[in-house]
């Protein structure tokens, strides 16, 4: 595949747009399926990664895993209401190997609870592997690396 | 009209505590005296953290920010980091390797060799014989502040006092046994999360040790009809009352613990299935039974294995109502990455987005936010008794540890903990 290719980033970008407005719209029983079945997603902190540590805070090797924390979410986690706002950047694509692309973009999840004031609650950024079939793309894998490694009461939506 | 009634003086005790103790900064600034800075062993990393000589980490005591290294000679220092020429911040980082085995402020460059000693100051003698300082300027009496430090099965300790005892006494036997059953072998540090809570710290000491909440705030378990009622737990109390274990094994018998599914009592069956059984798979790796290790040693840390997943929690006390809570993920030495990739489908449970613990984050701030302004009313811990036993098992419906700790700490507290003036009805 031709990384310069423009509708090649466009399908990047759209799924990165679709997914974080996914979340931010709490239709989180939808968010699994921006992944193949076989997939890889983790939320680890950046001070890990550095460092070559693998502890994520949330570390999910099956589509099955991503349904289960949304079950999870819905019908037995305590944790504050909320808004969450993603703001993403443009992708960076960084490689292709036959139909995956690799690409990096930037994040910054802002939270709004009760109280009603915004904080910027996570910033990172996802490191991805995407399928790209049929002009469209589907996540193999997505590891949100996040500088905010001081998490604020506990960190419940997916990033 | 609400009659006045008789002004009486009412102190805090194990079952009844003011609630201004999560709240009053005078009592903040005494813990910090009294407990962190006092007889206490406060647990500040891990050896396997600081592996080589110049390894370092940094930590707190209580508020106070320390940094933990190993020297040359594989012995472990730890300092408060802080110069002891203007108070400035000497160590930077959250860790690294100090290979020259020298800290030096940035501020004014003055040195300090891995022991916390002064070794170096410049311009020490002036410039062409023009300022500098006076001759009987010693650097041994202008070292960084440096603690007791003690380790117990690479478990790194250290003091401010003097006068406390040994690590292991202050430990105990039985908070000990169970220290080894977990650093059974050598570790390997796996990573860190790093929670920041809205709330004291003691409404996470508390929680840490209420074994009444689990069933009841952590909804996980029901929710996918886990409920192991034939589940055996216990709990034990050190002799001060203030670090306990919790433990629950899997019930005795031919229960295959291979597979989630023989595993789970059908007896709160829910109606959703886990899609991955994966996420709770247990390998026995210990040689017993016990699937949940919560033990909390005061003041600062509490260590668990949960299922598959190993960590160590310290406590970090930032501000009346600012806990931070540092997670050290740890493996076994010798995990394969099969190993690991299985410790890591477990830490799905634990920390910050854990499964079944980030609730523990939302309870503490919902009750620093409904006790604002509740001085001289008090909590109500009954659960199981009022006394502090040494032994309970009665299914971890009891509140014998969260007594325990209050009882340790208000020994300690002695007249930091000022009572309240409380209204009696006429």
């Amino acid at each position: 595949m031709n990384l310069a290719d423009p509708a090649l980033q466009g399908i990047v970008d759209s799924l990165n747009a679709a997914y974080g407005l996914c979340l931010d719209d709490g239709r989180l029983e939808e968010w699994p399926e921006f992944f193949v079945d076989d997939c890889l997603y983790q939320v680890i902190a950046r001070e890990n990664v550095d460092h070559g540590l693998p502890a994520a805070v949330m570390y999910c090797d099956s589509k099955g895993m991503l349904v289960d924390r949304i079950v999870a979410l819905r019908q037995a986690n305590v944790f504050p209401e909320h808004f969450s706002r993603h703001l993403i950047s443009r992708a960076v694509l960084t490689g292709s190997d036959a139909d995956l692309v690799t690409a990096e973009a930037s994040y910054a999840v802002l939270q709004t609870r009760n109280d009603g004031e915004t904080r910027i609650y996570n910033a990172g950024k996802y490191v991805d592997r995407f399928l790209i079939s049929d002009g469209a793309a589907l996540l193999v894998s997505r590891m949100c690396v996040y500088d905010t490694h001081r998490i604020a009461t506990l960190l419940a939506t997916p990033i | 009209m609400h009659s006045l009634g008789q002004i009486e003086e009412q102190r805090s005790i194990p079952t009844a505590v003011d609630y201004k103790v999560y709240h009053d900064p005078e009592i903040f600034a005494a813990e910090q005296r009294s407990i962190f800075k006092g007889r206490t062993w406060c647990y500040l990393g891990l050896e396997a953290e600081v592996p080589n000589a110049g390894d370092y980490r940094a930590s707190f005591v209580g508020e106070t920010p320390v940094v933990l290294v190993r020297g040359q000679e594989d012995k472990i220092f730890a300092w408060v980091n802080r110069c002891a020429h203007k108070g400035a911040t000497v160590c930077r980082s959250l860790r690294g390797n100090q290979a020259d085995g020298a800290f030096v402020c940035v501020y004014h460059q003055w040195a300090y060799n891995a022991e916390g000693t002064l070794v170096g100051v410049p311009f020490r003698r002036g410039m062409k014989g023009v300022g500098g300082y006076d001759k009987d300027f010693d650097p041994a009496n202008h070292s960084l502040e440096k603690l007791r430090v003690e380790n117990y099965k690479g478990m790194v300790f250290g003091t401010f006092s003097s006068e406390i005892e040994p690590l292991e006494e202050f430990l105990g036997p039985v908070m000990r046994k169970y220290i080894d059953r977990v650093f059974h072998r050598p570790i390997k540090v796996l990573g860190y999360a790093r929670q920041y809570m809205a709330g004291n710290w003691k409404l996470y000491s508390e929680n840490s040790r209420d074994s009444y909440h689990g069933a009841l705030l952590h909804l996980f378990y029901p929710t996918f009809g886990i409920y192991r009622q034939s589940q055996e737990s216990a709990g034990e109390l050190a002799e001060q009352g203030f670090h306990n274990i919790f433990t629950v094994s899997k019930p005795k018998g031919d229960i295959d613990y291979t597979s989630f599914g023989d595993e789970a009592n059908r007896e709160m069956q829910g109606a959703t299935k886990l899609q991955d059984e994966r996420l709770l798979q247990f390998r026995p790796e210990i040689d017993d039974d016990v699937g949940l290790h919560i033990q909390s040693l005061f003041p600062n840390v509490v260590l668990q294995q949960i299922q598959n997943t190993l960590a160590t929690r310290q406590i970090v006390t930032h501000g009346p109502d600012k806990t931070e809570l540092v997670w050290t993920y740890f493996g076994y030495a010798d995990d394969d990455e099969e190993t690991t990739r299985h410790r890591l489908r477990n830490l799905n449970l634990v920390g910050p987005s854990g499964l079944i613990s980030m609730e523990d984050g939302e309870a503490v701030e919902l009750c620093q936010q409904g006790t604002v302004g509740a001085e001289g009313k008090y909590n109500f811990i009954e659960m199981g008794g009022d006394d502090v036993r040494d032994y309970y098992a009665p299914m971890g419906m009891d509140e014998n540890a969260v007594r325990g700790f209050w009882k340790g700490y208000l020994e300690l507290m002695g007249d930091g903990q000022a009572p309240s003036a409380v209204e009696v009805p006429a």
